[in-house]
């Protein structure tokens, strides 16, 4: 299972953005990278080839890694073979995501390839260069294979990566001085744009050595820190909406947290750590829970609104179970919403109700004189959602 | 005694009339708290709720006041500036409760914080509370008792929900510790441990991580070189889905995919009893003390 780290009570997240943005970033700060144009036909990628004339690669654009090896990556002989690939590429799904544009770029003669990342690391606190030799291949699978064969460096953020520390990792990788120089200025330039975009990761893999004896950056990837976006608002604008899950987007602009998993228990809780906890719980009652969403501190009754929303929206949700433990979220504001949510939209669904804390007896008047009842033991409320959701399937 | 805050906290509030900030200062004043000072770039001199001076810098505040410990409301595009501020006036323990505080920031802050012999707590923090005569942040006072057993969690909501079960099975609290979600934090589990180790009035420890990084098992390779007290942990997020966060890069660092399981299995095999749910404290927590 790959980690992951919810954002406690942080409505967004980290965002993506494709490797021709992340390549026109690296182009501002003098690294070089072969030209490029973004097609979303078949007819506009064979137009982009002819401009550049003989080989090209056509590569999808998704935000999910193993591209080449899901056949989102092809090499195009002519302007007619780039238009072919296009046609191939595009509509196809890469980890469940519809790939709806290509990026055309000249083919690149390859004498050597490596790799060259930077990644912000939690146990040095600092952020962490990686360079191998290996490249042009996932840099997991060098750290399993041949842990050796990675050089790291942690920067000391308040000097910055002083010249003859990128000098040294550019040595790791080439022996030959003009190569390393060229390296060098590379990773300097990386490290620069990693801090001014507000990246927690930035890739080169492969940076090449064409025949020409030139280093390139052929591939890119960057991840932001949506914290840091107020700062760059440039960045902001290279968000694409299409490739997010539409619920995800919506629970962001509502200020929601929301993951859909394919359980049948849909849960709303206040709180990172006690929806993951409500999750599991579910789980050990021998439920699926159907959602991560957290309504976040000083929740307003529109924010309910949107979860039940939202929650509603998945066919699998056969019960609706809501965990809040009041503190800065007040629990008559969470019935006020729940109220409010059932004017709104016909929910059909059962649903159990579980508030503790902040005015705790207002909500429960709320919620009786609206016809809900409410518990206030979170293993009781949990294993309640768990028979609704089961009794329910039972039924369907 | 207690960890990090008592009743000798001298307490200056940055922020201090933001929404946030007023709110929660009437709320620690309310449960005891010495609040001396406030601060406001632009307010100085006025006072707040006709008691608390509020002043132009946090060094200003503490000139006057003799504050030692600062708790920060402020947006979170401030809030790197506002640690650094605290640092640089002497303050020696520093609350961040701000969220959405850029990662990048905090790679600054730290070793700042470091250098000036300060602590920092959080950011993205509840805070923290020593029950019956202190509290700093935003943990509900209500819920909390005074008593014997040390609390200390990555989570806001989910230490309520233990906390309230531990005060109501009768387990009071020698302080409970919010330590925040975010990848980078001034105070870690092992710091906490460490103190409730050396404080005379804990007898045990409730410990709630998370998913992600290696903070958790680090802990429990405290725990089992370095402690003798009984320690009880919980890792939430093992019906996790696969993460979009970070990717496998970070992963590779650590040497650790940061899973609840593998945290779980670094607790049981460093000597933490493992609860299951957040309702197996209070009997794991009995059978030991």
């Amino acid at each position: 299972m790959r980690p992951i780290t919810i954002r406690r009570t942080q409505p967004r997240d980290i965002m993506n953005i494709h490797e021709y943005q992340a390549k026109e970033i690296l182009r501002e700060h003098g690294i070089p990278v072969p030209p490029g144009e973004i097609a979303r036909t078949p007819e506009e990628a064979e137009r982009v080839a002819r401009g550049y004339g003989g080989m090209t690669v056509v590569k999808a654009q998704v935000h999910a890694g193993g591209r080449g090896k899901a056949g989102g990556v092809k090499l195009a002989a002519d302007p007619a073979a780039a238009r072919e690939a296009a046609a191939n590429i595009l509509g196809m799904e890469i980890k469940g995501l519809t790939v709806d544009r290509v990026l055309v770029t000249p083919a690149v003669e390859i004498a050597s390839e490596a790799y060259v990342g930077i990644v912000l690391d939690r146990a040095s606190q600092r952020p962490v260069f990686m360079v191998s030799a290996e490249g042009g291949v996932d840099i997991e699978e060098v750290a399993a294979t041949n842990p050796d064969a990675i050089t790291r460096f942690a920067v000391d953020p308040r000097y910055g990566l002083l010249p003859h520390q990128a000098m040294g990792l550019a040595f790791a990788l080439y022996s030959d001085i003009d190569l390393a120089r060229q390296a060098s200025r590379i990773i300097a330039a990386l490290y620069e744009a990693y801090v001014e975009a507000g990246a927690t990761l930035a890739e080169v893999n492969p940076m090449i050595v064409d025949d020409a004896g030139q280093v390139l950056a052929i591939d890119a990837k960057m991840n932001i820190d949506d914290n840091a976006l107020f700062r760059m608002p440039r960045i902001e604008a290279m968000r694409d909406m299409e490739s997010e899950d539409p619920a995800e987007t919506r629970a962001r602009d509502a200020g929601l947290s929301y993951i859909q998993l394919d359980g049948s228990v849909g849960c709303c809780v206040n709180g990172a750590g006690l929806a993951m906890a409500t999750m599991d719980l579910v789980k050990y009652y021998g439920g699926n829970p159907a959602n991560f969403l957290d309504i976040g501190g000083s929740s307003n009754p529109d924010k309910v609104v949107a979860a039940l929303e939202i929650i509603t929206a998945d066919p699998n949700v056969k019960a609706i179970l809501f965990n809040i433990f009041g503190g800065i979220t007040r629990c008559d504001d969470v019935a006020n919403g729940i109220v409010e949510a059932t004017k709104r939209i016909d929910i059909q669904l059962p649903i159990a109700i579980r508030l503790t804390g902040t005015n705790e007896e207002e909500a429960i008047e709320i919620l009786q004189a609206n016809g809900f009842t409410a518990m206030t033991d979170m293993d009781e409320v949990v294993k309640r959602g768990v028979e609704l959701a089961a009794a329910a399937e039972g039924v369907a | 005694m207690s960890i990090l805050i008592d009743a000798a906290t001298r307490l200056v509030v940055q922020g201090i009339t933001g929404r946030d900030g007023s709110f929660h200062t009437r709320q620690m004043m309310e449960y005891g708290t010495q609040v001396v000072a406030g601060v406001t770039p632009g307010k100085g001199g006025q006072t707040f709720d006709g008691t608390v001076p509020v002043f132009d810098t946090v060094a200003r505040a503490v000139d006057a006041t003799g504050a030692n410990t600062s708790v920060i409301y402020v947006p979170a595009r401030f809030a790197a500036d506002a640690i650094f501020e605290a640092a640089d006036a002497g303050i020696g323990l520093i609350v961040c409760i701000t969220e959405g505080v850029p990662v990048g920031d905090m790679t600054r802050v730290l070793p700042f914080v470091a250098e000036h012999g300060a602590r920092l707590l959080g950011p993205n923090c509840p805070g923290a509370i020593t029950p019956g005569a202190c509290k700093v942040g935003i943990l509900p006072g209500q819920i909390v008792t005074p008593g014997n057993i040390g609390v200390v969690s990555r989570s806001g909501t989910l230490t309520y929900e233990v906390v309230y079960q531990l005060t109501r099975a009768g387990l009071g609290q020698s302080t409970c510790v919010g330590i925040g979600g975010d990848p980078l934090i001034g105070t870690n589990f092992v710091d906490c441990l460490r103190a409730f180790e050396a404080d005379d009035e804990t007898i045990a420890v409730a410990m709630m991580g998370e998913i992600g990084g290696t903070d958790e098992q680090v802990a429990a390779e405290f725990v089992r070189d370095q402690m003798k007290k009984p320690v009880i942990g919980f890792i939430a997020g093992q019906t996790a889905p696969p993460g979009r966060r970070m990717g496998h890069a970070g992963a590779i660092i650590s040497g650790s995919e940061g899973t609840a399981s593998e945290k779980m299995r670094a607790f049981e095999a460093c000597g933490i009893a493992v609860a299951e749910r957040p309702a197996d404290f209070v009997t794991l927590i009995q059978e030991r003390i």
